[in-house]
């Protein structure tokens, strides 16, 4: 479809307002939170309701226009990065909390809804919603489903697919389906909501989402404690995991870490090699007693400080230590490349030593700030972008931590989602059957592959299975992937 | 005697799982009074593998087995040709206890899986009711049970799955690792998908620690308004129960909540809930043989039983007690409720009375329950039941599109064809 007519057929659906086709305007939606990747759309539509989005689509998938889905725009693997030739479709007008059902323990929102709208909007019935990325005063709901979000507090109330129970989807092909059973559990048929969530934005667009809300803990505690090392912290980690407690988050920093983070935001965090934060949660008799032996096992793996937040005000302070970790590298290091790689929770002291090592051979500073209760690293190579030659090695350096944590049985990314940035390692951690597999799935629901194209999987195939005289696929077109 | 069915004799099945493990099936493994000719049961992936691969390639129909407890879920099948039984391949692969994640062979029994964590004080968080159910058909049927309440299903559990496909690809998803975004989740899409997708080989789990001690502590109820009262007043508390069930039939109405963990918290959990549950009736705590006996659902025992499940959101427990109590006094007919009350999950058995009446009850109640935004699904009953009621009810705008799934994953409708929701 020529320009000009494309942009009048979408300013009749939405209004010349929501339509943005000037090149100046089109470049603040250049990228997403990973800002290495940078492509600008041929258009960027803004819809309002479920239905405007089912017609873009629609319009799309009738044109064999590619399109892709953007929520915040706060995604670590550009997930959201746009298609040249295609249309990005923003979601951040569609911002209705449609019904609050505090009886039934569901929240039905529409995708543009911030992450932490949620939770204020149920704090006074005493609920919040359980996903806690570092992003969620900014990053909407919609985006979080599309990434499978997990946050600090994931390791016991699980991630985004484990408080998403429905949602509305509209497929490739403009149709609109329910997955999920949504206040309902157990929906007969096929898992497609599990499916769904976490596939990138490659599989379709949800419009509505229903979430599960949870009740607020009885109690709440939170200490933090340093170690000379993070072989000694790891150590406190086994002993606490071992112990049969389920913090409600464990999260380590490394020395360099807590340098950053120190100069950026003073949380007054002590000197030290490693420090740990350790949340417990739940019925105050059962988090009393687990934060006693909790103590004791810190102390028995060689704490050289353990600090007890006494309230709320102090707790906030040992988070926001931790939460503004990435943003703070900018106080040590003009850039920095961040991975997301896990490993099994036995692995990450060898696998710690490893990524410093790996640092030393390419003279190159690793900083670490993770998930130890999950094993979700994110190791964070710094360099200096003005000089030549540095991004390439950082991201070397990164490629060989990636590798690293696949030997020891990890996977490539534990929240911030494969994108772009990591297909290229798609087939260190899956055989060609495996990503053939995935296709099948990605076939069911986008059989022309409009639908993001380019993201998740490594060489993009083609569904295969129209018949007939030979005509350029869109993404052939959009020179995304080529007939084999 | 012809041996050769579609071409393919039991010969070439032993060929590739060995004699002793490939045999004529008998009535007993009748699917719905299906007949398969054959029973395989495959070693390894590769000989999994191979028989798919022969069976789909020869238009062989095959149905895959593990304990062989859920073969009365679903419609009865199209077709039926062989049996794929998964209970040779039963190893535990890996478990590093420190890692609270283990890989298992699909054909494991559950059972025996739990045995074996518990020597490291660790459990898989499901307790589905089944005796014998194997892993893969745990997950194949979304098997669940009580402690759903706090741990979720086991599509919150599995991390990890590997298949096989009708043409004989092995694939796999997801990893060893409890956080992974990588790919798509194909654990969760096999997760209840009564292997009409592929066969399951292996599968990966989240692991939870085993709680130190539990008590049960129940409420007698009068009414399906003090039901919902009660399952309420527990639900928006900030007690962590493993489990919220309600049992109502003829000489049981109760409200039961289990609480795990460690003494102290068990203890003063335990105090709360009585108080909480006070105002809804007479409070006591139950023996743990008690609590055993009440259990879930039985299945049901005589051969005309039928058992459903209705699935709503779960405020609606009186509604869902109501509309059950009315329906099938006025069918003359007898109901026994379990309800996971916290969830909105209610497993039915219905008893005595006309087909016809059970017909009518089970048509009414999904009418009701549906247009609400629930489900009523046929879990076990007679054939003749089932040419009556189609065992799923349902699908609306899903149907299309999970059609579109099967065909991408098993395009020759090899497995289980006409079992699962709208004859998938």
């Amino acid at each position: 479809m020529e320009h000009d007519r494309l942009v009048r057929t979408m300013e009749a659906i939405l209004g010349p307002e929501g339509v943005i086709s000037e090149r100046e305007q089109l470049r603040s939606y250049e990228c997403d939170g990973l800002m290495n990747y940078r492509v600008i759309p041929e258009l960027v539509v803004l819809p309002e309701t479920a239905e405007h989005v089912q017609q873009i689509v629609k319009l799309c998938y009738d044109e064999g226009i590619p399109f892709v889905a953007r929520g915040s725009g706060t995604g670590l693997s550009g997930g959201a990065l746009p298609v040249e030739s295609g249309v990005l479709i923003v979601l951040s007008r569609m911002r209705k909390i449609l019904e609050v059902d505090i009886p039934n323990q569901r929240v039905v929102v529409e995708p543009g809804v911030l992450n932490m709208w949620v939770t204020n909007e149920v704090a006074e019935h005493g609920y919040y919603y359980a996903p806690d990325p570092a992003s969620q005063l900014i990053s909407s709901i919609g985006g979080n489903l599309a990434e499978n979000s997990g946050g600090v507090h994931c390791l016991k109330y699980g991630f985004t697919t484990n408080h998403v129970m429905g949602a509305e989807i509209v497929l490739p092909d403009g149709t609109m389906v329910n997955v999920g059973g949504g206040k309902a559990p157990d929906a007969p048929g096929y898992e497609l909501l599990g499916a769904f969530v976490g596939s990138e934005g490659t599989l379709g667009i949800a419009t509505k989402i229903t979430l599960r809300i949870v009740r607020k803990p009885e109690s709440v505690r939170t200490l933090l404690a340093a170690f000379k090392d993070t072989e000694e912290a790891g150590g406190a980690v086994s002993g606490i995991i071992g112990a049969g407690i389920v913090p409600a988050a464990i999260e380590m920093m490394d020395s360099l870490c807590i340098e950053a983070v120190e100069t950026a935001v003073h949380p007054g965090f002590p000197q030290a090699g490693a420090i740990l934060i350790v949340e417990l949660d739940g019925p105050k008799a059962e988090v009393e007693s687990q934060f006693e032996q909790t103590v004791r096992i810190c102390e028995e793996n060689n704490a050289s400080e353990i600090r007890i937040a006494e309230d709320d005000t102090e707790r906030a302070l040992f988070w926001k230590g931790r939460k503004a970790s990435f943003a703070a590298m900018g106080r040590i290091s003009n850039d920095y490349y961040v991975q997301d790689s896990v490993v099994p929770r036995t692995e990450l002291g060898k696998v710690l030593k490893r990524i410093s090592e790996i640092g030393e051979e390419h003279g190159m500073r690793v900083a670490n700030v993770f998930h130890a209760g999950d094993g979700n690293l994110h190791p964070l190579v710094l360099y200096d972008n003005n000089v030549p030659g540095e991004a390439e090695r950082a991201e070397d350096v990164a490629g060989e931590i990636v590798l690293t944590c696949l030997e020891h049985g990890g996977s490539l990314t534990g929240e911030h989602g494969i994108g772009v940035d990591k297909k290229k390692y798609m087939p260190k951690m899956f055989a060609t059957e495996d990503l053939d597999t995935f296709q099948l799935l990605r076939c069911a629901f986008d059989p022309h592959q409009i639908c993001n194209p380019g993201k998740v999987l490594p060489t993009p195939r083609l569904c295969g299975e129209r018949p007939g005289p030979f005509r350029m696929h869109p993404v052939q077109k959009a020179g995304l992937a080529e007939n084999f | 005697m012809d041996t050769r069915t579609k071409n393919v004799s039991l010969e070439d099945l032993q060929r590739i799982v060995g004699a002793e493990h490939a045999r004529e099936a008998t009535p007993e493994d009748a699917v719905d009074g299906v007949e398969p000719a054959f029973v395989a049961e495959p070693g390894s992936v590769e000989e999994t593998s191979e028989l798919l691969r022969l069976a789909s390639g020869e238009g062989l129909t095959v149905a895959p087995r593990g304990g062989g407890t859920k073969m009365a879920l679903g419609n009865p099948p199209r077709e039926l040709d062989l049996i794929l039984s998964t209970t040779r391949m039963n190893e535990v692969i890996e478990y590093v206890p420190g890692d609270q994640v283990v890989r298992v062979q699909a054909g494991l029994r559950l059972q025996e899986l739990q045995d074996l964590l518990a020597g490291s004080d660790q459990m898989l968080g499901v307790d589905p009711p089944e005796e014998g159910a194997t892993i893969g058909g745990v997950v194949a049927a979304n098997s669940t049970g009580p402690r759903r309440y706090r741990y979720g299903t086991i599509r919150d559990l599995i991390i990890g799955i590997k298949i096989v496909l009708s043409d004989g690809t092995v694939a796999k998803a997801g990893g060893k690792v409890v956080k992974n975004v990588a790919g798509y989740d194909l654990s969760k899409l096999f997760t209840g998908s009564l292997g009409t997708l592929g066969v399951i080989a292996e599968c990966n789990f989240r692991l939870h620690p085993k709680p130190e001690t539990g008590r049960t502590v129940a409420v007698e109820l009068s009414s399906p308004a003090a039901a919902n009262g009660a399952a309420q007043a527990i639900l928006h508390s900030q007690l962590v129960p493993s489990a919220v069930e309600l049992h109502w039939r003829e000489d049981v109405r109760l409200l039961t909540v289990l609480i795990e963990g460690i003494e102290p918290s068990v203890e003063a959990q335990v105090e709360t809930a009585s108080h909480l549950l006070g105002g809804f009736g007479e409070v006591r705590e139950l023996t743990e043989e008690e609590a055993g006996t009440l259990g879930p659902l039985a299945p049901p025992g005589a051969a005309d039983e039928v058992a459903i499940k209705i699935s709503t959101p779960p405020a609606e427990l009186a509604g869902v007690l109501s509309s059950v109590l009315g329906t099938t006094e006025r069918g003359g007919v007898t109901a026994q409720t379990t309800a996971h009350a916290g969830n909105g999950v209610a497993y039915v058995g219905l008893s005595g009375g006309e087909e016809e009446a059970r017909v009518q009850i089970v048509e009414e109640l999904r009418e009701i329950w549906t247009r609400r935004g629930g489900s009523v699904v046929v879990r076990e009953a007679p054939v003749t039941f089932k040419e009556r009621v189609e065992v799923w009810g349902p699908l609306g705008s899903r149907l299309e599109l999970s059609r579109r799934v099967k065909e991408k994953f098993d395009p020759r409708g090899t497995l289980n064809p006409g079992r699962f929701v709208g004859g998938i």
